[in-house]
This record gives C-alpha cells, sequence and structure tokens, in this order.
C-alpha cells in the first residue's frame, strides 16, 4: 500500500509556551505544574495522532457526517417557552428576570 | 494624487418567521418581559439540539433570488466558537465555506447622478442571533451585567457585499433599496432603530495611480440611516487625514459613538479570535431542492421596481411620486388600499405624499400607526370633491384626524367646517349684506362689476368662510338683477 | 410475573430498593436511587395491570446514565460542573421509556461527561467491577453495565461515543447493544461527541435489549441526526438460525496487543458459529489501524465545542468572588471539570485552531472515509463482522488513570464503529481462568440491520447457556 507521511513527525506540534493560547481559546486556567504536566500529556496524545498522516488522502473528501438520510426541519408555528422563573430556575445568579454576570465593561 | 474610497457592507437581517431558527421559541420578544421566550435549546441547555426553521430556509431562498444570487444546492452549518455571556452554548451555528447563497447583485440608482450601478453581493448566510445584554452602573462603574435569551436564536440572514460602494450616498441607497426589497418578499421589516436590519461597513481609501486597495476598518454601532451616513463620512475623512499626514490606518474594528459624532477604536485585528469553525455535527449538510427554489420563484412577490412601473402606467404617477410611495412598501399598500375606492390617483399621491407624511414625520411613525387610514383619507378627499368642504379647510380637517384618530365625517360634522349649500341660508345673508352695503350695490348697477367680489367677501366673512363661494356668486347676482329690474 | 399478577409491581420495586441497599455501598454503581418517586409509579402501575390497561414494559425498572436528561431528577454526568442540575425536560429516550410503562429507578455512574473507558473519571465515586472488586467496571457507562450485572436493574440505558456501552457489558460480563447513528434520538442526552454518540442499552439477555430497543428506538423531530428509518420489531429477530449469515473476521485483531485468553475466547466463538451452521471467514480492514487516532481527533474536538456552554451563567457551577467575567469563565471552568475532561477539552482546542485544523480535524475526517471505504467493502461480502470488544478484560483500579494512551487502546475495536455510525453488541463469551473476568464478543452490522446483529447475538447466547450461568459474588 502506497503510503507517505504527510505531518512533519519531527515538528513539535504544542509547545509549552503555546499553551496559552489554547487555554485562553477553552478558557481553562492552570497553574504552573498543570501547564507543564498538560503539556506534555497533550504533545504525547497528539504523537499517536499524528499516526493519521500516514495514509494517502490527496484526493479523498472528509465524510463529516455519516448517515445523511433527508433534512428535518421544523415547521413554523410557536410552541409555549419555559416560565421565566423555570429559564432562571437553575441558578442563583439571576435578578429582575435577567440572568446576573459581573460588570462587563 | 486622487483617491477612491472603497465600501462594503454588512447586513444582518432578522428574518421575520414565527418561530426561532433552531426551536419554535416564539420570535415575538420585542418589549416582552427578559427571558420569558426561551426554551431548554436556545439556553442551550444540555442535551438540547437545534432544528432548522424550514420557513427561514424559504426566506432565506426569497431574499438570495431577489438579489439575483447562486443558490448552493447544498450547504452547510458550522459552529463559531467564542465565549460571550450572549451567547448560550458558546458558539454560533452559522454558515461558513458553503453558505445558502453567493455571488448575486443589486443595482442602484444614485439619487443625484440618476445612474444605475451594480452592486455585487459576495454571499448570503443564515445564523442565529444572541441574546441581550444590559449594563447595571453604578459609582461610574458596570455592578452587573444582566442577559435576556429572548433574542438568542432569531434567524438572521448576513448579506455581505463586495466593496463596490463609492460614498455614503451610495452605501444608503443601497441599504434602502435592500430594506424595501426585504419588506417587499415580507421576510423583515427592515428597522434600523429596532435592530431588525443592522449594518457593519468596511472601509478603504484606493489610490487611483497603483490601484492599491488601503487598509480596511470595520464600522459597527451604526443604528439609523443617518448614523451609517455620517460614520462612513467620519471614517473616510479620518483615513485620508492618516493618509496624508504619512500614517497607517490599522486594520481594526471601531463603532460608531452617536453622542460624540465620531468612530472609536474597539479591537485591532491582532484581537481578533480563533472561531474554531468547524462543520455543526447536530445539523445534516441542508439540499436545497430546485423544485423549492421554482415553486418559490412562481409564487414570486411583486418588487419595488415591478410596482414602481405599475403606479406609473396603472394609476399615471409620475415617476418620482410612484419612486416615493413605492419605497417603503407599507407606504405603496396604504396608497393601494385608497385608490380601490377613489380614483383621483394623482390626488391620492399628493395627500398621502404631503400631509400624511408630514404629520407621521412629525410624531415620527411609521405608516403602518398612521391614525387615518386608507378609508379614513378617502373619506376626506371625497368631502372635498363633493363641496363639503374646501381644499383648504381639508387640510385642517386631517390634522385634526391625525390628532385625534376620528374621521373626516365626524370632525366636519362636529365643527363649522361644513360648507353652507342651504340656498334659503344663503340667501337670508345675502339680503343683510345687500341692506348694509346699499352704496356698493349701486356701483355694482351701475357697471363696477369688479365690486361683486367684495359683496362675495362680506357673504364668507357672515358664513366664517363656510359659504359655498360660486354658489354665493350666483345668489348673489341673481338678486342684485332682481334689484334692477 | 408482573404481567401475569404473580407479583406486584410495588413488590419487585420494594425488593430490588432492597437489594439497592445491600450491594450498592460496595459496587457504587448509582450516583441517585429514585426509590420514593419509582414507588408511587409502581403503585400507580399496579392499579393499571389491575384495569387490565397494561403498558409494553409494566412496570420493568430501568437505570439511566447519567448523562441522560431526566426532568426534575438531578443529571450530573458525572461532573462537578453538573452537581445540583436538574433539567426541566425529559430525555426522548426517557419520555419513551415512561410512555411504555418503563419505571425509572435512578442515575447511574459514568465517567465524567462519559470521557473515559473505565468510570474512574467521575468526580464522584468509583464504580467496582462485581466480579473483582480491585477492577474497574469499564466505561463510560460503567455505572450502568454494574446496575444490570448485579441485578440492581433489569436493564439500563448507556451512551457510546467510542465503546462507553460495549466495553463495559464485556468488563462485567452482560449484554450491550450501540445500534445505528440516528436510531436513537439523542435530545437530552449530554452531548459528548455528537457525531459518535447514541444511546444504546445494556442488559443480561438479548431479548431485553431488542424489548427495550422496541420502546426507544425511532424518529424524533427533535433531533436532526435521527433517522426516518422504519422500526421493525426487534424482539422478532431473537429466534431462527444462522445458517444463511455470512459472518467476516477482521485479520487485523489478531494483533499483538490481543490478550491470548481473549484470542481464545475469541476462537472458541468463531467455533460455537461454525457448529451453529453460520459461514464465517477471514476478512481485511486495512485502515482499521488509522481508527482510533481518527476517532480520538474528531472527539476532542467536538467535545472542546460541546462543554464550551458549561460556563456558569445559566446552570451548573459558578466560582465564587470572581472579580469579573474572564475571572467567572476561567475559575468555574477549571473548578468543574476533572483532568480528563480538561485534557480533552485542550486538546480539541487546538485541533480546532487555525493550527491544528488541517493536519488533524480535516486530515481525520478524511481518513475516515478511507476506513469507511473498508468496511463497505467487507460489507459487500459479509452480514456481519465480529471482533473482541476489547483487547483484555477488565483491568485494575489505578493502572491506567495516569496513561491516556493506554486508556485510549482499551476502544480499539469498538471506535471504528461509531467512526462509521454502525449497530454492535458485546456478548459474554467466556471467562479468563485466571481471574474469572468476563470476556466480551463484539458483533458489527451494516447500518439499521440490528435485526442480523441480534440473531446472532441470540443464537450465540442460548449456546452460551453455560457461560451465562455464572453468577458474579456479590457477597
Amino acid at each position: 500500500m502506497k503510503r507517505k507521511p504527510v505531518i512533519n513527525m519531527n515538528k513539535e506540534i504544542i509547545a509549552y509556551n503555546n499553551i496559552d493560547h489554547i487555554t485562553k481559546l477553552a478558557k481553562i486556567r492552570l497553574g504552573k505544574e498543570e501547564k507543564e504536566l498538560f503539556s506534555r500529556q497533550i504533545n504525547d496524545i497528539l504523537s499517536f495522532l499524528r499516526k493519521i498522516g500516514e495514509p494517502d488522502i490527496e484526493n479523498i473528501q472528509p465524510t463529516f457526517n455519516i448517515n445523511t438520510p433527508s433534512q428535518h426541519f421544523h415547521e413554523d408555528i410557536a410552541t409555549p417557552s419555559l416560565p421565566q422563573d423555570v429559564a432562571l430556575g437553575m441558578t442563583e445568579y439571576h435578578k429582575n428576570g435577567y440572568f446576573e454576570v459581573p460588570g462587563i465593561l | 494624487m486622487e483617491k477612491d474610497t472603497v465600501i462594503g457592507l454588512e447586513i444582518h437581517i432578522q428574518l421575520s418567521t414565527k418561530t426561532k431558527l433552531f426551536c419554535n421559541c416564539n420570535t415575538d420578544y420585542v418589549d416582552k418581559e427578559a427571558n420569558s421566550h426561551t426554551c431548554p435549546v436556545c439556553l442551550g441547555l444540555p442535551g438540547t439540539l437545534p432544528v432548522l426553521n424550514r420557513k427561514a430556509v424559504e426566506f432565506a431562498l426569497k431574499t438570495a433570488i431577489a438579489l439575483n444570487c447562486h443558490i448552493n444546492e447544498i450547504n452547510t452549518f458550522h459552529r463559531k466558537n467564542y465565549f460571550y455571556p450572549d451567547l448560550p452554548k458558546a458558539y454560533q451555528i452559522s454558515q461558513h465555506d458553503l453558505p445558502i447563497a453567493k455571488n448575486g447583485f443589486l443595482e442602484i440608482t444614485g439619487e443625484e447622478s440618476n445612474e444605475t450601478r451594480r452592486i455585487r453581493i459576495n454571499r448570503a448566510h443564515m445564523e442565529e442571533d444572541a441574546g441581550k445584554l444590559v449594563h447595571l452602573e453604578g459609582d461610574g462603574n458596570t455592578l452587573c451585567s444582566l442577559v435576556d435569551y429572548n433574542r438568542s436564536g432569531i434567524p438572521l440572514l448576513e448579506i455581505v457585499t463586495e466593496p463596490d460602494l463609492q460614498t455614503s450616498e451610495e452605501a444608503i441607497v443601497f441599504l434602502k433599496g435592500l430594506r424595501s426589497i426585504v419588506q417587499y418578499l415580507g421576510v423583515c421589516d427592515g428597522n434600523l432603530e429596532k435592530g431588525s436590519m443592522r449594518c457593519d461597513a468596511n472601509i478603504s481609501i484606493r489610490e487611483s495611480d497603483s490601484g492599491r486597495l488601503g487598509t480596511k476598518t470595520e464600522l459597527k454601532n451604526m443604528n439609523s440611516f443617518r448614523a451609517i451616513r455620517m460614520a462612513i463620512d467620519y471614517e473616510i475623512l479620518r483615513q485620508r487625514r492618516l493618509i496624508e499626514q504619512g500614517e497607517k490606518v490599522l486594520q481594526e474594528t471601531r463603532r460608531w459613538d452617536e453622542a460624540k459624532g465620531k468612530t472609536i477604536f474597539m479591537r485591532s485585528k491582532e484581537d481578533a479570535e480563533d472561531y474554531r469553525y468547524f462543520p455543526e455535527p447536530d445539523l445534516l449538510p441542508l439540499h436545497i431542492e430546485n423544485e423549492w427554489v421554482k415553486d418559490i420563484k412562481n409564487n414570486f412577490p411583486e418588487l419595488p421596481e415591478q410596482r414602481k412601473k405599475r403606479f406609473i402606467t396603472d394609476y399615471q404617477l409620475s415617476e418620482y411620486d410612484s419612486d416615493r410611495l413605492v419605497e417603503v412598501k407599507s407606504l405603496g399598500d396604504y396608497f393601494e388600499r385608497a385608490s380601490e375606492n377613489y380614483k383621483n390617483y394623482k390626488q391620492l399621491a399628493n395627500w398621502i405624499l404631503g400631509e400624511l407624511l408630514y404629520y407621521l414625520g412629525q410624531e415620527n411613525k411609521d405608516i403602518d400607526d398612521s391614525s387615518v387610514s386608507p378609508a379614513s383619507l378617502v373619506d376626506l378627499l371625497q368631502l372635498i370633491d363633493r363641496g363639503i368642504i374646501s381644499g383648504k379647510m381639508a387640510k385642517s380637517v386631517f390634522e385634526q384626524m391625525f390628532k385625534s384618530g376620528k374621521s373626516a365625517s365626524t370632525i366636519v360634522k362636529q365643527s363649522e367646517f361644513t360648507q353652507i349649500s342651504d340656498e334659503d341660508e344663503i340667501s337670508g345673508i345675502i339680503d343683510t349684506v345687500i341692506q348694509g352695503n346699499n352704496e356698493t350695490v349701486q356701483d355694482y348697477l351701475s357697471g363696477k362689476e369688479k365690486v361683486i367680489h367684495f359683496l362675495v367677501g362680506q357673504v364668507m366673512k357672515h358664513t366664517k368662510g363656510r359659504a359655498k363661494p360660486d354658489l354665493v356668486l350666483t345668489l348673489l347676482k341673481e338678486r342684485i338683477d332682481k334689484i334692477e329690474t | 410475573m408482573v404481567k401475569n399478577r404473580e407479583i406486584s409491581v410495588e413488590q419487585v420495586m420494594k425488593d430490588l430498593f432492597n437489594h439497592i441497599d445491600n450491594v450498592d455501598s460496595t459496587l457504587k454503581a448509582y450516583l441517585y436511587v429514585n426509590k420514593e418517586d419509582a414507588l408511587i409509579r409502581a403503585k400507580e402501575m399496579d392499579q393499571k395491570i389491575k384495569n387490565n390497561d397494561i403498558p409494553f414494559l409494566a412496570g420493568l425498572p430501568v437505570a439511566i446514565n447519567d448523562n441522560i436528561c431526566t426532568e426534575g431528577i438531578e443529571t450530573t454526568a458525572g461532573s462537578k460542573m453538573l452537581k445540583g442540575f436538574i433539567p426541566p425536560y425529559d430525555a426522548t429516550v426517557v419520555k419513551r421509556i415512561k410512555e411504555e410503562g418503563g419505571i425509572i429507578i435512578g442515575k447511574t455512574n459514568l465517567d465524567e461527561f462519559a470521557i473515559g473507558t473505565s468510570t474512574e473519571s467521575s468526580a464522584f465515586q468509583k464504580t467496582i467491577n462485581p466480579w473483582d472488586k480491585n477492577r474497574v467496571p469499564g466505561g463510560s457507562s460503567g455505572g450502568s453495565a454494574v446496575a444490570v450485572a448485579a441485578d440492581e436493574a433489569i436493564v439500563a440505558l448507556g451512551t457510546d461515543t467510542g465503546g462507553s456501552i460495549r466495553i463495559p457489558a464485556s468488563f462485567c460480563g452482560i449484554s450491550g447493544i450501540k445500534p445505528t447513528y440516528g436510531r436513537i434520538s439523542r435530545y437530552g442526552v449530554i452531548a459528548g461527541t455528537s457525531s459518535l454518540d447514541q444511546v444504546g442499552i445494556l442488559g443480561k439477555s438479548i431479548k431485553d435489549l431488542a424489548i427495550m430497543m422496541n420502546v426507544v428506538c425511532g424518529y424524533d423531530n427533535l433531533d436532526s441526526t435521527s433517522a426516518e428509518t422504519s422500526i421493525p420489531d426487534f424482539l422478532s429477530f431473537c429466534q431462527g438460525d444462522i445458517k444463511s449469515l455470512r459472518i467476516g473476521i477482521p485479520q487485523e485483531i489478531f494483533s499483538n496487543d490481543l490478550d491470548l485468553e481473549v484470542k481464545e475466547k475469541i476462537t472458541d466463538s468463531i467455533n460455537k458459529i461454525l457448529q451453529l451452521g453460520g459461514i464465517i471467514e477471514e476478512t481485511s480492514l486495512p485502515n482499521m489501524e488509522y481508527a482510533l487516532p481518527v476517532y480520538y481527533t474528531i472527539a476532542a474536538a467536538e467535545t472542546s465545542s460541546n462543554l464550551a456552554k458549561f460556563d456558569g451563567i445559566r446552570y451548573g457551577l459558578r466560582a465564587k468572588d470572581v472579580r469579573d467575567l474572564e475571572e467567572m469563565y476561567l475559575n468555574s471552568r477549571s473548578e468543574g471539570f476533572g483532568s480528563e475532561v480538561i485534557r480533552r477539552i485542550l486538546l480539541g482546542a487546538f485541533i480546532l485552531s487555525s493550527e491544528g485544523y488541517n493536519d488533524y480535524y480535516l486530515k481525520a475526517q478524511k481518513v475516515k472515509t478511507l476506513i469507511k471505504k473498508d468496511f463497505e467493502k467487507a460489507f459487500q461480502k459479509y452480514d456481519l463482522l465480529i471482533t473482541p470488544t476489547s483487547l483484555t478484560p477488565a483491568f485494575k483500579i489505578g493502572e491506567k488513570t495516569d496513561n491516556s494512551l493506554d486508556l485510549i487502546l482499551t476502544e480499539k475495536f469498538t471506535s471504528p464503529v461509531n467512526l462509521l455510525g454502525l449497530p454492535a453488541l458485546s456478548i459474554n463469551c467466556g471467562f479468563s481462568t485466571e481471574g474469572k473476568l468476563p470476556i466480551g464478543l463484539q458483533i458489527i452490522g451494516r447500518s439499521f440491520e440490528e435485526n442480523r446483529v441480534l440473531k446472532l447475538a441470540y443464537n450465540l447466547e442460548e449456546s452460551f447457556k453455560e457461560i451465562n450461568s455464572i453468577k458474579p459474588d456479590l457477597s
């Protein structure tokens, strides 16, 4: 079978100094030690995932959806919404009918 | 060095479906209590899933067809991932590389130049609206922010133009044209103030010599045509000055500050988020079947341009009047409803474009909120035609109609507006006038015919202007002629 | 027995809750036992039965994996993030069970947000394998598997993203089915990997699975990926022989990392199938070796997006004493999520970022196409494929917690099935000699062909009577 590595196997994928970018995107706070641990572990996993670079996929289309049955729609008929107290009732942080968050400048 | 301005617009229109884009919550959220129009889906509760609104797709297709777009037979939804309190799932379901429509155009005619230009549409894509934030201030700080998800999930169609516009004037003409179209299609009410139509503008300066496009800035927060015009003009000036001073225009997003009358830095390109777009796994690719498009085309509503032509031929109105009547669909509708029972179309158009628009403007009202209905206006015009009131009086009556909401007939009956056309009543007054103006009567009899108008004036004075002038003249002449014999 | 009125539903429930009281303090299958509510419903059911209005499930006690929303009952997905979250809606599957007269007896433990293969990452408790108290039950639906294996429930719903029903079924010596993607509504199932997640059933007998399939399968207009394919009577496939069935066994499964005893039991099963008249041949799925990294890439990507909604604003944990919005996000999410989930979220955020999208996400979706072609080719020749459910029997608690990669390997044979949305079932096919640990055989069918999967499983079950008579020691 024809095989050619597509990803550069030596490339440092997610460097320690890079993890800040990702924690920012994902809104996760990590301590210094955690940061070291996680970036090492994630790098290990990425090395494993790089196996997907082996097969030849040059003319292969991605398969995003497996079973593609017919389209589903909802008809344009309104149904009752949740009562306000139920909508707000899943958090203690609400005020005057609104959800409350720290002030945004 | 000659420089052109290059303007591209990104317009969001709220599609006026009855339910939200991915759930069956009622879209009738404006001025309703916060968080009263939400469900597990549009609140982003765990385990909930989106189901696409067929009507929203139909509305998007209608708009795309009217804008001469290519419809993508297969189009897909993507997730745009970012955190913000108004975005309940922390991703917006939007369309990315395969939008519902692309490559369209809208022709605009400059208000002054009268030259027609084609403004290209790059794409139109469906997406969901976010909730609304309210900020509670205190001691000069934001104490907390409050979130209302009623708007979360309202269907939007984002229409992106190519940078084909050159002036703020053109941008406004384009937007008015677009607004007119979506109103005619019945897919959006096109209200900038209420936010059912929102517009961002990308602006840059092109150097004519090199043809090189300068760095663009994106303008946001413009909530009226006036604001759009002022913001674009301000930004053009700001960029020109920077260039003249040898400084660089930076790629950034700026917001229009209405109070300060200027654009203000919001964020730079470097701060741009990595939205991590990927195909929405909870929705399958949307297949637009040809039959569907055909069906929509077969039942396509009249567009403003067609209606204008019809107004010119069917009602013999001028191009100018027709233009003004059709721009806002409801105004054209008003005219047509009134025209069913009133055939002096020119007169009707004059009253609508004159008095009616004047008073609506005074009170900042939409035609739909007019207290004078088409039937009511026709009633008034018929009173004029029947000679019950004069044209001049009718203007006062109209003012009262507009303010009180009463019908013309009621106002005329209740007041002194009715013309006196009772011959006996007028004859009595004529007798009085003749008795009190003997000399003038003699002057008339001796050949000074012009003085008859003085006598008419006297009769009118006695009747507070309510007598019908031509009737007074006839009766007066008859009466004096009798004296002669 | 209930339908024949030999015993009341209430009595069944009482006995069941007594048994749960006795064993669950050790096994820790349940996060919540719905005793009060279940007993009320049991009484109502007895009344109905008396009136001869007997619904299909007639008071059947069902356990629900705790990542499936239950109206009015706390639903945590095994995460601190959702401690105290009481959904105002039922998942479609729960609704259907209730409508057919099933009774929800409790919410079962799982790996946090169903991410894991051992149920060890639950924020609340470690569930014990009833066959060996030092071993994991498998995961992520470990609580559901243990509840069934230890007779704490007749059947249980679980979810399966890469093996989360079949692995614990195999580790706990019971049966578990993950139907075709789209067969069962995902509405109300807390999403991990939307394109792979599927609800499934754990039970002791194939007939129990089929009965539940009849209830929970079917189109749902609240789930756009739900299939409109017609629903057969699944129970009708639990009969007949397998004489015309063509079964393929991929040669790739016999690799070095396959436990020898697992290999032995699979060989036994092959012989059994041949005895039963099935046609069995070796086949090849050359790209299957990429399934695991493809699966993991897609799972991490979608998980990172699906778990972003846990921001502390509308429900779920919100960190106290935060200075600003950013801190609210950071602290709430860092306090609410466990480390395995955080690892997955960070990995997924990278995979979807501008740096990772083309090299990982898009590539994975393309390699998926290759794997799909392999399976399509195999399914042209065979009605079913069989593999071991996992490389090894249940491993020891704590053995793999520090090694994500080792844990990933547990899903080697199960995850390709999810990638392609196929139906698959795990059935106990014997025990290891050392330690007497159950070993699972996986049966994979074509899309929407659960009928053949059930038929082979039922035939094997009938011939495995001896194996099935062995019970775990719950004392």
